[in-house]
């Protein structure tokens, strides 16, 4: 169980990006993090992450409090991050050194063939397309088979296309291992493919606003009428957040429309 | 499974389509770096030839190769060369060593950089050339006062470059390294050692550079060996032939020394994601 105790964190020239931020979230639980720019999401992550310390309150993961990277916590951030210096097997392997030469070759075949990138496990990153090297990027992560999986929107940068196939993609990697997701997003439909549950968070300073169940059956149909009444559901959270929300009776129709204007 | 996975094997980069060269353009390519100096050298020795030219103050590649002959088999060329070499392999050893360490600190450490860089840039202006006489009071005329003359003028651009690539090496990569948790010394193994070589095999080759210009301003200052030694030589014995031969030497030093640092760390640099490959 990953638990956000109370976490502030305010940046050195005086930005209050987190406030008061509590949360909880199971083991295997997909949570989407959804919210305008400045809102805190990458805050958040980064204080789970261990990568940066909260000012304030505390990130505990089964009773252990995170003060700094932990192995049971991966991270997968908007940019690859791949070193270039290594190859594609080598990056994927970066996080298994202290392994014995056998076990970490096996492991990295392994979730290299999961992401059906075998035959380019000697390239250079450089070769790699950009959805190949998030590709990569997800490998390198999942090796170490983490407890804790964040992804800081992780397909923000790849053609619509790509990013479908990726989200199907991480979807099948999670149901193997099971880890618990915390993954940001502005990507509304990306969130309700994924979530079990989508945070909508309100900026200046950065907290939670509203909390949308999304249990449809998976795989799920973004065509279907519940997807898009999930989606309605989670734009409308998005714009009221923002303090954009115009009184009318027609609620649904203007969620609809602010949706495109809420970043 | 998803549909991308299935594409994955289908998406095929051009990868070692670049690799297979035949041995012919592999042997051209170098060649063509030796047009321009042939056809200068040529040139030259049919205009001394036919007279449109006494060939006196620059001897044509003829006589300058036949004195070359003669130094050689007299066993002075080589001697020279040998105590010049000996001269910047010492000064440019140093100068590595004492530029790598204080620009990796300063790159490293925000307050040792503020602490000795404004000093090191300081004297980095002084022309080093300017140190020679302080250098002789100090160390005498002998080796010693030549040997850290050169190291002197290796030090800096050493210290420049690789204080510089420290400084910027990526934020976003040195994170990966802190997520998977490396400690101090893997983190310098791992991320920092080769995110910075690139730019640390420029700084050498520039050192190295001012390695050869350096030990030439030590022997004119006074040494009875060394190639300065036969250039001050020529000039006092009005033998230009030995002058351009001493500079050939140089030359062909200088290059040859310079591709020792770029054999050696190619096979290093081959993941560099590069404009241009020459």
């Amino acid at each position: 169980m990953l638990v956000l105790d109370r976490v502030c964190k305010t940046y050195p020239n005086g930005t209050r990006a987190l406030d008061g931020l509590s949360l909880g979230v199971s083991p295997g639980e997909i949570l989407v993090v959804i919210g305008g720019s400045g809102c805190g999401k990458s805050t958040m992550l980064r204080a789970i992450s261990g990568l940066d310390t909260p000012t304030q309150g505390k990130v505990v993961l089964d009773g252990v409090p995170i003060t700094g990277p932990h192995e049971k916590i991966g991270i997968i951030f908007q940019e690859p991050r791949l070193l270039p210096w290594l190859t594609v097997a080598d990056n994927v392997g970066f996080g298994l050194e202290q392994r014995p030469r056998e076990e970490r070759r096996e492991r990295v075949a392994r979730v290299l063939a999961r992401v059906g990138l075998t035959d380019k496990a000697k390239v250079w990153p450089r070769e790699l397309s950009g959805g190949q090297a998030q590709r990569v990027a997800i490998a390198r992560a999942l090796v170490p088979r983490p407890q804790v999986l964040l992804l800081d929107e992780p397909f923000s940068s790849l053609d619509a296309f790509t990013r479908a196939d990726l989200q199907v993609g991480l979807l099948d990697l999670w149901a193997e291992l099971k880890p618990t997701l915390v993954m940001v997003t502005h990507d509304v439909e990306e969130a309700i493919v994924l979530a079990d549950r989508i945070m909508v968070m309100r900026p200046r300073p950065g907290r939670v606003y509203d909390e949308i169940a999304c249990d449809l059956p998976r795989p799920r149909d973004r065509q279907s009428a519940a997807f898009d009444f999930v989606k309605r559901r989670v734009l409308a959270a998005l714009d009221r957040s923002l303090d954009r929300a115009v009184l009318t009776d027609d609620g649904e129709t203007k969620a609809a429309h602010g949706g495109g204007l809420w970043w | 499974m998803s549909l991308f996975f299935m594409t994955a094997t289908a998406e095929q980069a051009a990868t070692g389509r670049e690799a297979r060269k035949g041995l012919l353009t592999r042997l051209a390519r170098p060649a063509l770096g030796l047009l321009v100096p042939c056809l200068l050298a040529l040139g030259w020795e049919i205009a001394v030839r036919m007279g449109l030219s006494t060939g006196r103050l620059l001897p044509p590649p003829s006589v300058i190769f036949d004195t070359f002959l003669d130094l050689w088999s007299t066993g002075e060329l080589q001697e020279h060369t040998l105590v010049t070499s000996a001269r910047v392999l010492a000064g440019f050893g140093c100068g590595v060593v004492a530029g790598t360490i204080l620009g990796a600190i300063a790159g490293y450490s925000a307050l040792t950089y503020r602490l000795i860089d404004p000093t090191l840039q300081g004297l980095r202006a002084v022309p080093s050339i300017a140190w020679v006489p302080l250098f002789i009071l100090w160390f005498g005329i002998f080796e010693a006062s030549k040997i850290i003359l050169i190291a002197t003028g290796v030090f800096f651009p050493v210290y420049l470059g690789v204080m510089g690539a420290v400084i910027s090496v990526d934020r976003k990569i040195v994170e990966v390294g802190r997520v998977f948790r490396l400690s101090g010394l893997a983190m310098v193994r791992r991320i920092l050692l080769p995110a910075v070589l690139p730019a640390y095999v420029i700084a050498l080759r520039a050192g190295l550079g001012l390695g050869w210009m350096f030990v030439l301003a030590a022997e004119f200052l006074g040494a009875s060996k060394g190639l300065g030694f036969l250039l001050i030589d020529g000039q006092q014995l009005g033998k230009p032939a030995q002058i351009v031969a001493a500079i050939v030497a140089f030359a062909i030093l200088g290059k040859a020394s310079d591709f020792l640092i770029i054999a050696v760390s190619a096979p290093f640099l081959r993941w560099e994601d590069r404009f241009a490959r020459h």
